[in-house]
């Protein structure tokens, strides 16, 4: 059989590389759209703020409300709680953050009512700390909402928050 | 599935198909003509009960999708109108919510067998890896199913298992939201999991043909752990396993009639009959039976990292069983050192799968970790080590000798004679 020479690099081998540059352009640019469709929507992101009226919130009361699908803690709390918070020496606490820096007003804490372990909600005045505890895995956060014993890594988060007013707090 | 096919078509339509699509010749050699070994016992039944139940649930499932709307605000009382309203929407729901849970009853069987004869050993490791990817893919399956009745377990279910992901370092929040499709559990969650659940059982059934295809290649193990060498030893599928499998299906059935009819919920949960609410957690959460000792392993490790790590290399580790078992003998009946391991894995799976049902507490914490401890021992340490120090008993001449007994000469003889014989397996 006759051999065939061909010029090294030929048009064989350009048509075989642009066609395999193309096409993985190609195949991304197809794969993109598929994944990114998973992500909240804009009607979803619309949902950003919402607004709360704190006004007949008495004190020792936790009232929950929703923004953004997920329950926010709105926490009027009593000078005690307040005072123990403070008290939590930086040593004891897993994820140190002071009292002051978790909350604008000292008697309002606000806070995302999920639990940073694996989402549960914690129930109010519960645990050892009387502040939150997870009925799932046995998380336990304090009255600053910080993480105190259990499985979850971080404290309960803050959501971005402004008073609008004495008695009218918008989140978000 | 491998191998020419000894199928003589019988009438001139077979043979006019067979001439352009030699299907029938396939299904001959694969279900009819095909050798087993003939010491088969009846834990080889069930897969075959495994390939009725996913046609089971592929059937109810996509009768009950006739009725179900996966729409946040209707979804729960789209099962009710299924449960009270549809003829008959009671049964297919029953039969499709137990039909999951026998499912993991029969592959759990399933898969200890392989543990116990050693049937993922060399030449069938790719066969031990597609069942592997089959349990994940049901267990996927599973948890997509349970979220949509939209009950309290379906959605805080939904909640802890998706927020596993969240610990995976930098981007865990990102995954969780993109999993969601929002910034918790919510309707875009229910839209994307219904559409899942309605695939993944066929991308299993496309596993299942791999499975099978990789089965037939080096035939079934058996309890005895050697291959068949000659024709003595094996026997054809049909009538012999047909009916075999055939008769412990249908005390499979009754068993499951007897949860459908008689107690439909004992495995389910009264909390799931309440409508998911996102902002109220139970006080007892708890997942599927089929998770329970893999949930039990996830808390016992009380760092939130950690605990996902040790939850999936429990599933991931049982992949790599062909390599950590360094015993070439494959059945348990030859091992008597492994037999008794096998044994006290068994419990251990079922103990970390009693303490994943009890909440968080005391004793159960220590309890579950030891169980822990002692499951990834028993993979790591105990199974590659065994292999190395274990004096394992004689193994039988051949399968026949082992079931005929040394009293049959003929057999022996026989099987002797035939080992330089090549077999005839399709
Ligand atoms: C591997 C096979 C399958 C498994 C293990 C499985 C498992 C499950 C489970 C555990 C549930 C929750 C039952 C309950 O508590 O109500 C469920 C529900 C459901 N599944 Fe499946 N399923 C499978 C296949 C399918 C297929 C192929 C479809 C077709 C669309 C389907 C459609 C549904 C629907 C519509 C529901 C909601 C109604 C209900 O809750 O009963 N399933 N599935
Ligand atoms: S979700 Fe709260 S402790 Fe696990």
């Amino acid at each position: 059989m006759a051999e065939i020479i061909l010029d090294d690099p030929n048009r064989r081998d350009f048509l075989y590389i642009a066609t395999g540059a193309v096409g993985a352009v190609l195949v991304g640019g197809a794969v993109w759209p598929l994944i990114n469709q998973m992500e909240p929507d804009a009607s979803t992101l619309a949902q950003a703020t919402t607004e709360v009226d704190i006004g007949g919130i008495a004190e020792g009361q936790i009232v929950t409300i929703k923004w953004q699908g997920k329950p926010v803690f709105v926490r009027h709390r009593t000078a005690k709680e307040i005072a123990d918070a403070r008290a939590a020496p930086m040593s004891a606490l897993k994820d140190p953050a002071t009292d002051e820096s978790r909350a604008q007003k000292p008697e309002w804490l606000i806070v995302v009512g999920i639990c940073t372990h694996l989402g549960c909600v914690p129930l109010g005045h519960q645990g050892p700390f009387e502040g939150w505890f997870c009925p799932c895995h046995g998380s336990v956060y304090d009255t600053a909402g910080r993480i105190r014993q259990g499985p979850a890594p971080k404290n309960l988060v803050l959501p971005p928050y402004k008073y609008v007013s004495d008695t009218k707090v918008q989140i978000g | 599935m491998s191998g020419p096919s000894t199928y003589v078509p019988k009438s001139a339509a077979a043979r006019w198909l067979e001439t352009r699509l030699p299907i029938l010749g396939l299904v001959h050699s694969s279900f009819i003509a095909f050798p087993n070994p003939r010491n088969l016992n009846y834990f080889w039944t069930f897969g075959g009960i495994l390939a009725f139940m996913l046609v089971a649930q592929i059937a109810t499932g996509v009768t009950l999708a006739m009725h179900y709307t996966p729409e946040s605000t209707l979804a729960f009382s789209s099962v009710e109108h299924i449960m009270r309203d549809v003829n008959y929407g009671w049964l297919l729901r029953y039969v499709h919510a137990n039909g999951a849970s026998m499912f993991f009853i029969a592959v759990y069987i399933h898969i200890f067998r392989g543990i116990y004869y050693g049937s993922y050993k060399a030449p069938r490791e790719v066969l031990w890896l597609l069942g592997i990817v089959i349990y994940l893919l049901m267990m996927a399956t599973g948890f997509m199913g349970y979220v949509l009745p939209w009950g309290q377990m379906s959605g805080w279910g939904a909640t802890v298992i998706t927020s596993l992901f969240s610990a995976i370092p930098f981007v865990g929040n990102a995954v969780t939201q993109w999993l969601w499709g929002g910034f918790a559990v919510d309707n875009a969650t229910l839209n994307r999991f219904f559409s899942l659940h309605y695939l993944l059982p066929f991308m299993i059934a496309g596993v299942v043909v791999l499975h099978i295809w990789a089965l037939h290649v080096p035939g079934s193990n058996n309890p005895a752990g050697i291959e068949p060498k000659s024709s003595k030893d094996t026997l054809p599928f049909h009538p012999y396993f047909t009916v075999k499998d055939g008769f412990s299906l249908v005390c499979f059935l009754v068993f499951y009639a007897w949860f459908v009819f008689f107690i439909p919920n004992y495995l389910n949960h009264a909390d799931n009959y309440i409508e998911f609410n996102p902002l109220v957690t139970p006080a007892h959460i708890v997942p599927e039976w089929y998770y329970l000792p893999f949930y039990a392993i996830l808390r016992s490790i009380p760092d939130k990292l950690g605990g996902v790590i040790a939850m999936f290399s429990a599933i991931v580790l049982l992949a790599f069983l062909p390599w950590l078992d360094t015993s070439r003998i494959k059945s348990a009946n030859y091992r008597p050192l492994y037999r008794i391991a096998f044994w006290f894995f068994v419990l251990d799976a079922i103990l970390l799968g009693f303490i994943g049902s009890q909440p968080p507490e005391g004793g159960y914490v220590i309890a579950g970790q030891l169980l822990t401890a002692y499951y990834f021992i028993h993979l790591l340490v105990i199974v590659p080590l065994l292999g190395l120090f274990e004096t394992p008993r004689p193994l039988p001449a051949s399968i026949a000798d082992a079931v005929l007994g040394h009293g049959h000469g003929s057999a022996a003889a026989m099987s002797a004679r035939a080992t330089s014989a090549p077999n005839t397996r399709g």
